[in-house]
C-alpha cells in the first residue's frame, strides 16, 4: 500500500494515461508542480497547456479541446479551479456535455496554513447540483491514481476533489478495482455506520482504532459522490443501528446531504451525527488544529460514536 | 499512430496553411448582398413568430455570416456536421441565435420548416433561446458571454496537429468583450501561437441597457488586441467586399487574428438601427411588415 497524498496517486494516474492514451490532454493554470499536473507535463510537453492565472480561460479551453476529440483534465486548486470557473463548468462543460475532467486539489480545511480563501468547502455542493457532473473523491494515493485512469474511461463531465497531504494507503494495487459509482467498505460492523469521503477515511479509521472493542463500527468510504452508491448506503444502514457521514466539507451540500436524501426518499430513519464543517470559515493553522477546533478530528468521530449509539 | 504534436511547448505553427483566395468578383459580391438580404427577413420572421429574441445583434452580424457560409470561407459539409477536418465556427454571443439558426438552415445542416419551433418546449433540433450542440452546426453551447473566444482557442489547439490547415472562427459581441475571460482567451491564444483561430467582432456598439462606450469604453480597441499579440484588421462590417477580402487573407504565421468589424446594431431596419430597444425585443405584425418592406 502506498502511503500519498491523493494529488500524487493523481499525477501518477496522469503519467501512466499519457503512456496508453494519446488524446489525453492535461491543463493547469500555474499551479502545476503543487497539483502534479506538472509529471505529465514534464513527460508529454506537447499535451500539455499551461494556461497561466486563468482558471475561467483553462476551463473552456478544455472544453475546446473536448470538442476536438481529447480528453483533457483541467486542473488547479479546488478553491479557484471551481470558485473562478463556475459559469464555464456550467455552460462549456457541463450544460454542452464536454468530455472535461476537472480536477481540484488541496480541498478542504485539510490545506491548513493558507487559510480560508485557500480551504474549498463548498465544491462537492457546487459540483453536485451541476446536471451532467460525476464528482468523485478518492481516499488515498491508490483510489486516487485508479480514479484518474477510470476518469479517462468515462464519457463527460466529471469533477475529482483531491487533497495536498499524505494520508495512510488503505488499498492495494491488484486487490482494490475503484468503479464510479461504487462504495467501498472497509470494515464491517453491525453498531454503526460511517460514511466517509476523502480525508475523512483516515480520520474514520483513527476513530475506529481509539474506540477499540467498544463498538463494531461500519466503516463505508464513498468515492463516489455522484452518482451516489444508493444500495450499499441503503443495505449498510440496514445492517446498523446508527448512521455517521464524514466529511471535510461545509455541512450543506455535502456527503451529508446526499445519504440524508437517499434515506428520506426510502423511509429509513436512524441516529444520525453529521460530522462535516459547521457551515463557517475556519482560519489559519495546521489541518490537524483544524481539524480539532472544527469538528472534523477522530476525537469528533469518536464522541459522535458514542452520542449515535447511546 | 501519428504522434500528437500539440502545441504546448510551443512548436513553431505548421507552415502549411493554405491561403483561401477564391476570384471575389462583383457578381459574387451582389449575390452574397442579396443572401444577406434574405437572411434579415427570414430572422425577423423567425424572431416575430417566435415572440422573443434578439434582433439587434442578429442582423448586425448578418453579412459576417452570410460572407463565412455562403462565400467560400468556412470548410463545412452539413450532411456531416461532424467531419474530423471541417472548419469550425462559434457564435460565441449566443443571443444572435436566430441569425445562427437561419443560417445553418440556409446551409443545408436542417431543413427551413424545422425553424418553426425555435424557442419552443420541445424543440426537435433543440432550438432553444441560445445554441447548445445538439443542434446540428453548433460546437458548443453558448449564451453565458465571455467563454467562446477560450472554447474556439482549445477546439484550435486540439485540431492544429491533425489537421493544420482547419481553422476556427469565433464571432463575439462587442458587449463581450468587457468580459476579462476574452482577453485572458486572447494571451492564451497569443502565447500558443494558434494562428488558426480567427476572432471577428460584431462591433455594433450598443449593448442591451446602453452604448457599449457608455458602459465601458472599449477603444482604443484595435490596440488593445495588438498589445495582446493579435493581428488586427479593422473593416466595415456591412460592406461586403471588405468582408471577403479580410476573410479571404492568408493565415499569418506567427499571429492569431483578429477582424474587428464595424456594424450597425439592428443593420437594414431604420427603426431597429442603433436602438438599445431592439436589442431584445420581437417585433410584432406590425413592425414586422414595416421592417420586410425595408429589406424587399
Amino acid at each position: 500500500m502506498v502511503d500519498g497524498a491523493t494529488r500524487d496517486g493523481y499525477g501518477a494516474g496522469l503519467v501512466e494515461l499519457g503512456a496508453s492514451n494519446p488524446d489525453i490532454v492535461v491543463l493547469d493554470s500555474g499551479v502545476s508542480d503543487s497539483t502534479r499536473s506538472k509529471k505529465f507535463g514534464d513527460k508529454y510537453p506537447d499535451r500539455f497547456f499551461n494556461m497561466g492565472i486563468s482558471e475561467g480561460d483553462m476551463v473552456c479551453t478544455a472544453a475546446g479541446l473536448a470538442q476536438a476529440g481529447k480528453i483533457p483534465f483541467a486542473t488547479s486548486f479546488a478553491c479557484f479551479l471551481l470558485g473562478r470557473s463556475m459559469d464555464q463548468t456550467l455552460v462549456s462543460v457541463a450544460y454542452s456535455n464536454t468530455n472535461v475532467k476537472m480536477v481540484g486539489t488541496h480541498s478542504g480545511l485539510a490545506v491548513g496554513e493558507d487559510g480560508p480563501s485557500a480551504q474549498m468547502i463548498v465544491d462537492l455542493a457546487y459540483t453536485r447540483a451541476i446536471p451532467n457532473m460525476t464528482v468523485i473523491q478518492p481516499a488515498d494515493w491508490e483510489e486516487a491514481r485508479q480514479a484518474t485512469l477510470a476518469l479517462a474511461e468515462l464519457k463527460g463531465p466529471a469533477y475529482m476533489r483531491l487533497g495536498r497531504s499524505n494520508v495512510k494507503g488503505i488499498y492495494e494495487e491488484g486487490s482494490y478495482k475503484f468503479e464510479i459509482g461504487k462504495a467501498s467498505v472497509l470494515k464491517q460492523g453491525s453498531d454503526a455506520v460511517i460514511f466517509a469521503t476523502g480525508s475523512m477515511v483516515e480520520e474514520t479509521l483513527k476513530a475506529i482504532e481509539q474506540i477499540g472493542s467498544d463498538l463494531d463500527v461500519t466503516v463505508v468510504n464513498i468515492s463516489t459522490l455522484k452518482p451516489l452508491d444508493e444500495a450499499t448506503i441503503l443495505d449498510q444502514v440496514g445492517k446498523n443501528k446508527a448512521v455517521i457521514t464524514a466529511e471535510d466539507h461545509n455541512r450543506i451540500g455535502g456527503l451529508g446531504d446526499a445519504v440524508c436524501e437517499v434515506l428520506m426518499n426510502h423511509r429509513v430513519s436512524k441516529p444520525y451525527k453529521r460530522i462535516a464543517v459547521n457551515d463557517t470559515f475556519a482560519e489559519t493553522g495546521s489541518a490537524s488544529e483544524l481539524y480539532e477546533k472544527y469538528g472534523l478530528s477522530a476525537n469528533h468521530i469518536v464522541k459522535a460514536l458514542k452520542e449515535v449509539t447511546a | 499512430m501519428v504522434k500528437s504534436a500539440l502545441s504546448g511547448n510551443l512548436k513553431p505553427p505548421p507552415k502549411t496553411l493554405l491561403s483561401r483566395r477564391f476570384p471575389l468578383n462583383n457578381s459574387k459580391v451582389t449575390h452574397l448582398e442579396n443572401r444577406a438580404k434574405q437572411l434579415r427577413r427570414k430572422i425577423l420572421k423567425l424572431i416575430h413568430k417566435a415572440g422573443s429574441g434578439h434582433p439587434g445583434g442578429s442582423l448586425s452580424a448578418t453579412d459576417i455570416l452570410t460572407a463565412l457560409f455562403f462565400g467560400d470561407i468556412l470548410q463545412y459539409d452539413p450532411k456531416d456536421p461532424k467531419k474530423p477536418g471541417r472548419d469550425r465556427f462559434l457564435l460565441s454571443k449566443g443571443h444572435a441565435s436566430a441569425l445562427l439558426y437561419c443560417t445553418l438552415a440556409e446551409a443545408g445542416y436542417f431543413p427551413e420548416e424545422d425553424l418553426a419551433d425555435y424557442r419552443k418546449i420541445n424543440s426537435k433540433l433543440f432550438l432553444s433561446g441560445h445554441p447548445h450542440p445538439k443542434t446540428p452546426g453548433v460546437e458548443i453551447a453558448s449564451g453565458s458571454l465571455g467563454q467562446g473566444l477560450s472554447v474556439g482557442h482549445g477546439i484550435a489547439l486540439g485540431i492544429r496537429p491533425e489537421f493544420p490547415s482547419a481553422r476556427v472562427y469565433v464571432v463575439l459581441g462587442d458587449g463581450e468583450l468587457q468580459e476579462g475571460q476574452i482577453w485572458e482567451a486572447a494571451m492564451s491564444a497569443a502565447k500558443f501561437k494558434s494562428t488558426n483561430l480567427i476572432a471577428i467582432v460584431d462591433n455594433n456598439k450598443v449593448a442591451q441597457d446602453n452604448l457599449t462606450k457608455d458602459l465601458k469604453d472599449l477603444e482604443p480597441l484595435e490596440d488593445k488586441w495588438k498589445s495582446f499579440g493579435w493581428e488586427t484588421l479593422r473593416i466595415d462590417g456591412h460592406d461586403m467586399s471588405q468582408i471577403m477580402e479580410a476573410l479571404q487573407k492568408p493565415v499569418n504565421p506567427e499571429q492569431p487574428r483578429v477582424i474587428i468589424a464595424d456594424t450597425i446594431k439592428g443593420k437594414g431596419v431604420s427603426f431597429m438601427e442603433g436602438q438599445t430597444a431592439w436589442h431584445g425585443v420581437a417585433p410584432n405584425d406590425e413592425k414586422l411588415e414595416e421592417a420586410l418592406k425595408e429589406l424587399e
